[in-house]
């Protein structure tokens, strides 16, 4: 399949010394196109140190990152990867830059030198996509963070990104907020055909992803469908990882001895297969 | 209580003085206090008077807000005041131990009030007028010469901007912090000056942490946006001069000019 991102036996280390310990240890991944990938990992499994290598935050220092063609080590091409790979951070409140919604989802296309004619036009398409285009004049600090993480977004979709690699983007906030940025981003995939690339420790999340992979002590541990990853409840949890609950419940239902199905992972099929259980 | 701090003193309006261009509406209030400088006689000083508190009239600002604006500037109107009286040589008006008041102290110390009134009051127009953020646009545009004598013009800027942009964050941080540590069973509000001030380290130290720790992210965040620093950078609202900003300066000039050709015709 055609590779969008494309990590090759990657091994990385936040310290020079040759003995400190790794964070990736020669990890391969590729991230196809079109497609809404989820990264599983506990914390300090990696999976953050990897997304800074695909816009080229973090350069690898063993084996190589290539983005569309783009070796990230070239640094005539950094801000090429940059444009073609969008990053979204974690607290929504450090990543916007202006006062105004409206300037700082214009602040990319700024720096880039687009002629303000275009950055209006391209503006008023990035907030219209992630539904906050009613919210242009307001000022952050009057936004929920759900609506924060969203310009936060806009702000990255205005440069018209491939792909875009999103680290924890919910992990602060409540759940409308979660809600609110799953679906938009399951909509730029969709009808914007944007790549997305999410990390996250929400099993629910990851569940209606296309593909979700694992990443443990910098090593890629499974990749697969999500139906496929869950049904290996004991392996996820010997990783500190959990399951979907209602992939819990079949597990334990299961270990009970009753005759359920492993792989599911949405409430519907649960319901239906507990429906079945008791008929 | 602490979120009540109000950011600038900016008024929204769409009256003919908040539509000005920034720039010009800088340049037209240091104007204004070149005037009130200018004026050597009551009859200039009254021109640039009327002047201001037209443009108050214009504005559609309540003009109990000049009284505000004017209220941290009381002491120094007083003190200044009491010591031109005092030490102004000139015909003796009044004279008791080693008081000594002139006619031509008070006449000085009137004249300095009034200028200082006038200032403060004009000042304060453009920024109840204009939004920090045109304001900061408003600078960063008329300081732009400075850049060939390189002077860090557009970092000015972006460190304002981002100044701004995180004071209403960091003050709901602060108030996290004090709930937390009030919680935790901290004494915020007895004690003498240096028991309180004490008092505050354990505030200050997280939110000093916590400040660093954003300004770190934003960093990031601002280099995967592609920021380079101002070199080649383009801007989505492009100022523009309309009718109204001439005939605001206009108005400035002549007012400059009267003021000049008073100083001249009434001795």
């Amino acid at each position: 399949m055609d590779d969008i991102m494309e990590a090759t036996r990657v091994s990385f280390s936040y310290s020079q010394e040759p003995e400190s310990p790794l964070v990736l240890d020669g990890i391969s991944l590729g991230v196809h196109r079109g497609e809404f990938l989820a990264v599983l990992g506990h914390n300090g499994s990696g999976k953050s140190t990897l997304a800074k290598h695909f816009n080229a935050i973090l350069l690898p220092r063993e084996g190589r990152v290539v983005v569309e063609g783009m070796e990230t080590t070239d640094e005539e091409r950094l801000y090429d990867i940059r444009q073609t790979v969008g990053m979204v951070f974690q607290n929504p409140d450090n990543q916007i830059v202006a006062t105004i919604v409206e300037e700082d989802v214009a602040f990319a296309l700024e720096n880039m030198g687009v002629p303000p004619a275009e950055i209006r036009q391209r503006v008023d398409g990035a907030l219209k996509a992630v539904g906050m285009y009613d919210f242009r004049e307001h000022a952050p600090h009057q936004l929920s963070g759900g609506q924060k993480q969203r310009v936060a977004i806009a702000g990255i979709i205005a440069m018209r990104p491939r792909c875009i690699v999103l680290d924890e983007p919910t992990a602060m906030l409540d759940p409308r907020g979660r809600a609110e940025v799953l679906k938009t981003l399951r909509q730029l995939n969709q009808e914007h055909g944007i790549t997305i690339a999410l990390i996250t420790h929400y099993m629910d999340e990851a569940a209606q992803c296309d593909r979700v992979v694992v990443v443990d002590r910098g090593r890629l541990l499974m990749d697969g469908k999500p139906r496929e990853v869950f049904s290996r409840v004991e392996e996820l949890k010997a990783v500190g990882l959990d399951v979907p609950q209602v992939t819990e419940l079949m597990h334990r239902l299961r270990q009970a001895g009753l005759p359920v199905r492993e792989d599911i992972i949405t409430e519907e099929e649960c319901a239906a297969q507990l429906e079945q259980l008791l008929a | 209580m602490i979120k009540d701090i109000t950011i600038g003193q900016y008024f929204p309006g769409r009256s003919p003085v908040h539509r000005l261009d920034p720039r010009v509406k800088i340049m037209l209030a240091l104007g204004y206090i070149v005037i009130l400088f200018v004026a050597q006689n009551a009859w200039g000083l009254g021109l640039g008077v009327v002047a201001g508190f037209g443009a108050y009239l214009i504005s559609g600002i309540p003009l109990v807000m000049i009284l505000k604006s004017l209220k941290p500037v009381v002491p120094i109107i007083i003190f200044t005041s009491v010591l031109n009286m005092l030490f102004v040589e000139g015909e003796s008006l009044f004279h008791w131990w080693i008081v000594n008041i002139t006619r031509e102290g008070v006449h000085t110390a009137i004249f300095m009030s009034v200028r200082i009134i006038c200032l403060i009051a004009g000042t304060s127009l453009l920024t109840y007028t204009t939004s920090p953020i045109a304001l900061t646009d408003g600078i960063e545009r008329l300081m732009g010469p400075l850049k060939k004598l390189r002077f860090p013009v557009h970092e000015l800027a972006m460190m304002m901007t981002i100044a701004l942009r995180f004071i209403p964050t960091l003050i709901e941080e602060t108030d996290k912090i004090m709930s937390a540590q009030k919680a935790r069973g901290a004494d915020l509000e007895t004690g003498g000056l240096m028991q309180r001030a004490r008092a505050l380290v354990p505030i200050l130290i997280p939110l000093f942490v916590s400040s660093f720790r954003r300004a770190d992210e934003l960093a990031l965040a601002m280099e995967c946006r592609c920021y380079r620093g101002g070199e080649g950078r383009t801007r989505m609202k492009q100022l523009h001069m309309g009718p109204g900003d001439f005939v605001a300066s206009a108005l400035v000039v002549a007012c400059l000019a009267g003021v000049i050709a008073l100083n001249l015709l009434v001795k």
